[in-house]
């Protein structure tokens, strides 16, 4: 039942929809619950649209990288961008910190991702770029 | 893909949303949502999720910036008919202790008195 994904698109919002859609549609055999199946779209939709908008500021010519593998019970969702990175990554991960208040923005995305997944890990350095890595351990129905 | 039916009365501004709550649906939305609640003078704006099927926190910041705008006015935003994964959301991100959270729009409309 172990399986890989992996795909690059451009760094446009509207394919946030499509990573979401690709994330459910790679763990549709196995019949998830509804609410596991939000949980892993919230994940890669707050990853995605990270590295759209901090890593890369919306340029459309830029490029996300994203897999997906199931090995076992245990989902890895990887979400790459080489664009702007993170100055501090801890104050990042705190609620409500947002870079872009003016935008209205929740400051959300990390907390929701952190209590989304069971691990999260996130690699980031100025200048470098951001690979968000998310694990979430889902029951799959035996067969 | 968003789609999203707007009716005002009176002061109430309703914006029944159909589809998936992100990033990129939200831009149009918040424009549109803006423009009305000024050239109406809203004072509360109900948001009917009864077919809303994904909101992740693009959907939290928008309603929160229509929380401060509101706030101002001594209004409020009103949320109705959610499902599971949205008010799961809405818990996680603390929205339920600034937005009045109703069953459906009839229950919304009680709390308002514009039945």
């Amino acid at each position: 039942m172990d399986n890989f994904v992996e795909m690059r698109f451009s760094a446009k919002l509207r394919n946030v929809v499509f990573a979401r859609a690709a994330a459910a549609a790679f763990l549709l055999e196995h019949n998830l619950r509804l609410s596991v199946v939000n949980e892993i779209k919230t994940i890669v939709s707050e990853a995605v649209t990270n590295a759209i908008v901090h890593g890369y500021f919306e340029n459309e010519k830029e490029t996300v990288y994203m897999c997906l593998e199931l090995a076992g019970e245990r989902l890895t969702i990887k979400v790459v961008d080489t664009g702007a990175g993170i100055e501090d990554i801890e104050k990042a991960r705190e609620p409500l910190y947002s870079t872009r208040d003016f935008e209205e923005r929740a400051g959300l995305g990390f907390t929701i991702m952190d209590i989304f997944s069971d691990e999260l890990t996130v690699l980031s350095a100025p200048g470098e770029g951001t690979t968000i890595i998310a694990v979430k351990n889902i029951e799959l129905e035996a067969v | 893909m968003l789609s999203a039916q707007v009716v005002i009365k009176k002061y109430v501004l309703y914006v029944r949303l159909d589809g998936e709550l992100d990033q990129y649906t939200v831009e149009g939305l918040r424009t549109r949502i803006v423009e009305l609640m000024e050239k109406y003078q809203i004072k509360y704006l109900v948001i009917n999720c009864e077919q809303l099927r994904f909101m992740d926190s693009s959907g939290v910041g928008f309603i929160i910036g229509r929380y401060n705008r509101l706030k101002k006015k001594a209004g409020a935003v009103v949320l109705c008919a959610m499902n599971e994964h949205i008010n799961r959301l809405v818990q996680l991100s603390g929205l339920h202790r600034i937005c009045v959270i109703k069953k459906n729009e009839e229950e919304a409309d009680k709390f308002l008195g514009v039945a």
